[in-house]
């Protein structure tokens, strides 16, 4: 635990003298406030956009956010703890999202939800000490009709079982590893 | 990839170019796609709305208000911009048929809103997508960058005088958004808190303007309509409930999926033929017949056709067409948990009745689940339901209460068959049992 704080506490100073943000996301942010007719529209998927990049709404993230669309960074937290997929803390590389409403509930939801307990060893909203996988129960993910469903970040799994769990985890174990490796 | 099903009883129209690579714009143009924004663009807007009337296409979002009616009452001359949205949150539990229009189809909703725009005078319009759907917005995006390209979006589109801006967007998470004009809130940068009515959208609406909001299916149904016709439209239906809809039926049948049927389409025969019955050959307990905020029915009431009217007839709601069937085993107290603390979690927290009623609600449900309910629980839960309906700010408080009613009454005995049997005497294995709260 010592570890990871100076580790965060690192991260932070860095951001201070760096860019908060990749020269493409950077490019890609100035695009999306000429889209709309007023600026402030592009603020919930700017936020979003952000936390994709850097992992979660850092206060440099969310100080930058107000910046670029002109307001307060109150006027910003206000609107991004509003929204559910918008966090103050990092999460896993991989967040892994279980949905546990009805349609997924009567046909295993809750079973495909305590299997990935059991296999990441992490309670809900928990991190795995790697920091590879994070899990939260969320509610529906509109595909009832294929349930239960799951989504790895933004990639949906569907037509679960318990049993299908611990090949998933591998599929993104394999990934993070071929990534180091292509590093 | 989400599963495509099919069956005979089926009428195609909205589905049709499903599964044929029409995501991309030249195989849309070969299956007849932008055929119908050149023929309204020829008609001229009151021909578009009389056509629409004439349809007796209802919002799929889950009110069922008459769309051509919708698009009349924007007013014709306007100081501020028209704007058009459409409302791609899908965010009720057992809905995920706008998933696959922006899957398979992005081009039929592109089409529609460019309809809506030139039916109202808008030149803007706006596709919402739940912040979820990111791989879809991925989609929406490439298909509106197509249409761009080939002169249908910018100025002078198809060549003529007309012009038509879209933008496409990604909430961030909140199934409250999904409501109307929290959309808008949520679309100007600001939480998703809902508006006060009236005005109504179609007089102010976004950025204060003229807006018409309609759902991501009905848009995408427009062009189909203005293609064959609003008369052979209305035929396929019931009266009043124009054409066919895209019914989700999920939970325990052994077919689930998403089957698109004419509107009237008997309950039963869709759960007992089309999706192949209760799984396992169960008997059947329950079915949510339009999205986790409907009322439920019991087994002896889903003998009606599924359309707006007969299913308020049967005293609930076509709503969102999601059909949730329940078997013989499952706990229903554990359902209506289930389903409270979705709203519960969703309650946007603007108006009392509803940020405490959703919570007292989950509270009193889940205790009485684990098995500390009281006598007095059963008709306190009735009591703080009835109470919320029609007295909260916007319908959410309403989509909460509604199918608690539904369970408590329909129910009455297995709540009181939790009085004595703790914990849970229908729980399945696996499932936490929660204690005291
Ligand atoms: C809490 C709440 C959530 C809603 N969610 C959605 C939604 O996700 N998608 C949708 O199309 N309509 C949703 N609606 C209905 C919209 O307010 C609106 O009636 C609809 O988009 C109008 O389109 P339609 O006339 O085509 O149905 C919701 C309403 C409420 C009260
Ligand atoms: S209930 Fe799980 S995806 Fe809809």
């Amino acid at each position: 635990m010592g570890a990871r704080v100076d580790r965060m506490s690192v991260e932070q100073k860095k951001s201070e003298s760096m860019p908060v943000f990749s020269p493409e996301l950077a490019a890609r942010l100035d695009a999306l406030v000429l889209k709309y007719p007023v600026k402030r529209s592009a603020l919930v998927p700017m936020l979003l956009y952000a936390q994709d990049e850097v992992g979660y709404l850092s206060d440099a993230v969310l100080a930058e956010v107000a910046r670029r669309i002109g307001i307060s960074e109150l006027d910003v937290r206000s609107v991004a703890t509003y929204y559910s997929m918008l966090r103050f803390k990092p999460a896993g590389k991989f967040n892994v999202q279980v949905c546990t409403n009805i349609s997924c509930m009567l046909r295993g939801g809750y079973e495909v939800y305590e299997r990935f307990q059991e296999e990441l060893g992490v309670a809900p909203k928990g991190v795995t000490p790697d920091g590879l996988f994070s899990l939260e129960e969320v509610e529906c993910i509109g595909a009832c009709c294929w349930a239960p469903a799951i989504q790895v970040n933004y990639d949906f799994h569907d037509e679960l079982t318990a049993e299908s769990v611990p090949g998933i985890l591998d599929r993104y174990r394999n990934l993070a590893q071929n990534k180091e490796k292509n590093a | 990839m989400p599963r495509l099903v099919s069956h005979p009883d089926e009428v195609k129209i909205v589905t049709r170019r499903f599964g044929q690579g029409a995501a991309q714009i030249d195989r849309y143009l070969e299956l007849g796609g932008y055929e119908a924004v050149k023929k309204c663009l020829a008609q001229g807007p009151e021909w578009i709305v009389e056509e629409m009337k004439a349809s007796g296409l209802r919002g799929r979002g889950g009110a069922g208000f008459s769309t051509g009616m919708k698009w009349s009452f924007v007013p014709k001359q306007s100081a501020k911009p028209k704007y058009i949205i459409v409302n791609g949150d899908e965010s009720e539990p057992g809905t995920c048929k706008d998933h696959l229009i922006f899957l398979h189809d992005p081009h039929s909703v592109i089409e529609g809103t460019i309809i809506a725009g030139l039916a109202v005078g808008a030149k803007m319009g706006f596709i919402y997508l739940r912040g979820e759907y990111r791989y879809l917005l991925e989609k929406m995006e490439r298909a509106v960058a197509e249409a761009y390209e080939r002169g249908f979006l910018g100025k002078n589109i198809f060549g003529t005088e007309a012009e038509f801006q879209i933008v496409t967007q990604s909430g961030a998470g909140a199934y409250e958004v999904g409501e109307e004009s929290a959309l808008m809130e949520s679309l100007e940068g600001k939480r998703g808190v809902p508006r006060i009515k009236p005005p109504f959208p179609a007089v102010v609406g976004l950025y204060g303007g003229p807006t018409v909001i309609n759902n991501a299916e009905t848009i995408a149904t427009v062009p189909h309509v203005i293609a064959m016709g609003a008369a052979a439209y209305a035929a396929v239906g019931t009266p009043r409930n124009g054409g066919t809809r895209l019914f989700g039926i999920s939970g325990h049948v052994e077919r689930p999926g998403v089957y698109e049927l004419p509107m009237g389409y008997n309950l039963k025969k869709m759960i007992y033929e089309v999706a192949g019955g209760v799984r396992g050959g169960r008997g059947l307990k329950a079915v949510v017949p339009g999205g986790s905020s409907t009322p439920v029915l019991l087994p002896e009431e889903i003998d009606i056709g599924m359309d707006f009217d007969q299913v308020g007839k049967a005293g609930s709601m076509l709503g969102s067409g999601g059909v949730v069937v329940i078997d013989d085993q499952t706990c229903i107290v554990e359902f209506a948990m289930r389903t409270i603390s979705f709203y519960a979690h969703e309650s946007c927290g603007w108006c009392i009745p509803c940020r405490e009623g959703t919570d007292w609600l989950k509270k009193t449900l889940t205790r009485f689940h684990a098995g500390f309910g009281q006598p007095s629980d059963i008709d306190n839960i009735r009591y703080l339901a009835e109470n919320m309906l029609g007295r909260t700010f916007c319908p959410l408080g309403d989509a909460a209460a509604m199918p608690t009613l539904g369970f408590v009454k329909k129910f009455r005995q297995e709540f009181e068959d939790h009085l004595h049997g703790k914990p849970c005497p229908y729980a399945r294995a696996g499932v936490p049992q929660l204690t005291v709260v």
